[in-house]
């Protein structure tokens, strides 16, 4: 019995000490490239999530570079989050993350700041981009995709009550009770409560946080769900007659559904970007670098904008697949000044639990 | 003196096999569960890291946390609606496992590959069926209405009673199996001398199948009840959202609250609890064995 407590104890000291080693050293300098390396004896793992780059981009890459990659997905902001953070070598290259998740592992010396030498298609990007708040001036990520997030409705199950105000949603007519979802991710379930008091979206301060959680309580009780993947189905199906959603994800029930249309809420909304960005682990930053570089060719780039529907922040890329479908889904032809008037989540830091605890407290309720 | 040398060395020798046999699972056991469970105790007692990970500064504030009425609130709610869903289980496994038992064999085998064929398909896709099946445009509702039954569609999911039945529909063969095959190894010779001895059938199944049966009922509980009260995809989906268990207060911790120490905190008290219940089910194990 004491010899067995004593290699638990044996045990448990190991595993301590592994975790300590594990995480420590995390200092923060800039990339070293260099501009002769071999890419065809690189290898690269981009984790990003699924169906969200062409299927043939890591064949196409190997044909050009000679490097092979390989792509794994991950579902959410948080599930990749929690691989490059947790100690060690991800065996990550590339990620795409959102823009305040880049935020969080620049905070972290987690990513590497890139050497824009390496990525000339940068030129492509619109000018507008230097100024996204996560990230100013671009310094550790490149934007992949872009937008903003209204309400998605049905335009001919709500005739004469089109919503106009965040409030529409919370609190919707008594004909449209029990017809509404909102988004379940903390930032955006927050998010129509924050604007429509009048708050920042990127409140830390606890008083307004609460007033915020007590207008989502009420607000519950007329959801039919809290939904963040099969919300434009519901539509289409007319359970539901408006919900909260990103653009993008509003357009692909406007595919299936001429009556369905988005709007941004006259209180305002918030500018969310997904990302590219370089782990400092890596150790092949080179090919890293080319492979943001060719994402950001205006060819393959404007796959994003032809086959998701989201907006790309690449002039030519955008210039390129924008007409065809400017008609079908006015969203797409937002313009990046208009995009830069809502306002850009950035990472919470300290507050992050703050808002975990008010989204339980809300959806426990 | 030279004979118990001789026992001495041949229990040895048995040890020795014993833990050759046992080796390949406690070394799995003792790197997949022993460690990672080290380390979760171990994060428990330091601070939150801002961005993810702890920072070495320590403190009990994370149990202290823990206490409050939210977090037990999730639990208790969590645990009603486990039990309910393993109380159900019971009600509708029990007679199916006995009703299978009575099958011609041939029979028998048939039954459990169809009890267990659900598992053949994804979890996640099944649940979804049931969203398509009972939303109110669903074919439920839908079918309803134009057969005139109805006339507003009911709203069958979105509530803990939707949660409950996705449960029960996704572990229910948990339970109908382990009561399978302690049902099935009672010797009918057992009740039909309790017949012949003046017992009622009543009688016989109360006093002789029902006790006899006992420990698969538990294990079935088990079965049921651990996986039911951990699982955060079907209060998501056929919740909506809109109930937390803390399988889902556990998975918010560490990856949209970034605090694994607290997260620990309700992994650890999740173990503990379920450790609680594996002995509970052993000693009642131990003591209708004892009696038997």
């Amino acid at each position: 019995m004491r010899n067995s407590s004593k290699g638990m104890l044996a045990i448990i000291a190991s595993a301590a000490l592994f975790v300590l080693t594990g995480c420590g050293g995390s200092g923060s300098s800039s990339a070293k490239l260099d501009a002769d390396a071999d890419l065809a004896s690189q290898k690269l793992t981009v984790s990003i999530w699924a169906a969200y780059s062409p299927e043939d981009l890591p064949s196409k890459f190997e044909e050009k570079f000679g490097t092979k990659v390989t792509i794994t997905n991950h579902a959410t902001n948080e599930e990749v989050m929690a691989k490059l953070t947790a100690g060690g070598d991800s065996g990550i290259d590339v990620a795409f993350v959102s823009g305040q998740f880049a935020q969080a592992l620049a905070q972290q010396g987690l990513i590497e700041n890139l050497d824009k030498s390496f990525i000339p298609n940068s030129a492509n990007l619109v000018p507008e981009v230097a100024n996204l708040t996560y990230d100013l001036g671009n310094k550790y990520s490149m934007p992949y995709a872009w937008g903003t997030t209204g309400i998605c409705y049905r335009a001919d199950l709500m005739k004469g009550n089109e919503p106009t105000s965040w409030n529409d949603l919370l609190m919707p007519k008594p004909q449209f009770k029990g017809k509404v979802t909102m988004l379940a991710t903390e930032r955006w379930l927050m998010l129509p409560a924050q604007k429509a008091l009048g708050f920042s979206a990127n409140t830390q301060d606890e008083s307004e946080m609460n007033q915020v959680k007590d207008l989502l309580i009420k607000a519950k009780a007329n959801l039919l769900a809290y939904d963040d993947t099969t919300f434009y189905e519901r539509l289409v199906s007319g359970e539901a007659v408006m919900v909260e959603a990103w653009d993008g994800w509003c357009n692909y029930g406007i595919a299936k559904n001429k009556n369905i249309k988005f709007m941004v809420p006259k209180e305002g909304s918030d500018l969310w970007a997904d990302t590219m960005v370089v782990l400092k682990s890596s150790k092949n930053k080179e090919a890293a670098h080319a492979f943001i570089n060719y994402i950001l060719d205006k060819d393959v780039h404007s796959w994003v904008v032809d086959n998701i529907l989201y907006k790309v922040p690449n002039s030519a890329a955008m210039e390129k697949s924008l007409p065809a479908l400017a008609a079908d889904f006015p969203n797409m032809t937002i313009s990046p000044s208009e995009l830069l008037k809502g306002e850009g989540l950035v990472d919470l830091g300290k507050a992050a639990p703050l808002y975990t605890r008010i989204a339980t407290e809300v959806t426990a309720k | 003196m030279l004979k118990s040398q001789g026992r001495d060395l041949i229990s040895n020798r048995a040890r020795m096999a014993r833990l050759i046999y046992l080796a390949p699972g406690l070394t799995y056991i003792a790197i997949f569960m022993i460690i990672p469970l080290g380390i979760l105790i171990f994060y428990t007692f330091f601070t939150r890291g801002t961005y993810g990970g702890v920072d070495f500064i320590f403190t009990l504030e994370n149990y202290r946390r823990a206490l409050d009425w939210l977090y037990l609130s999730v639990l208790l709610e969590s645990i009603l609606i486990a039990a309910t869903t393993t109380i159900l289980a019971f009600l509708i496994g029990f007679p199916v496992a006995y009703a299978i038992t009575k099958l011609p064999s041939n029979w028998q085998n048939i039954m459990l590959v169809l009890i267990v064929l659900p598992f053949w398909s994804n979890f996640l896709i099944r649940t979804y069926a049931w969203i398509v099946l009972l939303n109110t445009q669903g074919f439920l509702n839908q079918g309803l209405i134009n057969l005139g039954v109805l006339d507003q569609p009911l709203s069958l999911l979105y509530n803990p009673g939707a949660i409950v039945l996705g449960l029960l529909y996704a572990y229910i063969p948990l339970m109908i199996l382990p009561i399978y095959s302690a049902l099935v190894r009672i010797d009918p010779s057992l009740t039909e001398s309790a017949i012949n001895l003046g017992a009622t059938t009543t009688q016989a199944f109360r006093q002789i199948t029902l006790p006899l049966a006992l420990p698969g009922v538990l294990v079935g509980s088990i079965f049921v009840f651990v996986p039911s009260i951990g699982n955060f995809i079907v209060p998501e989906l056929l919740g909506g959202g809109k109930t937390v268990m803390v399988g889902n207060l556990i998975r918010d911790q560490f990856l949209k609250a970034r605090d694994w120490p607290f997260g620990s905190v309700l992994a650890l008290s999740m173990v503990f609890m379920l450790l609680m219940l594996f002995i509970l089910q052993a000693r009642v194990n131990r003591r209708v064995g004892s009696n038997g």
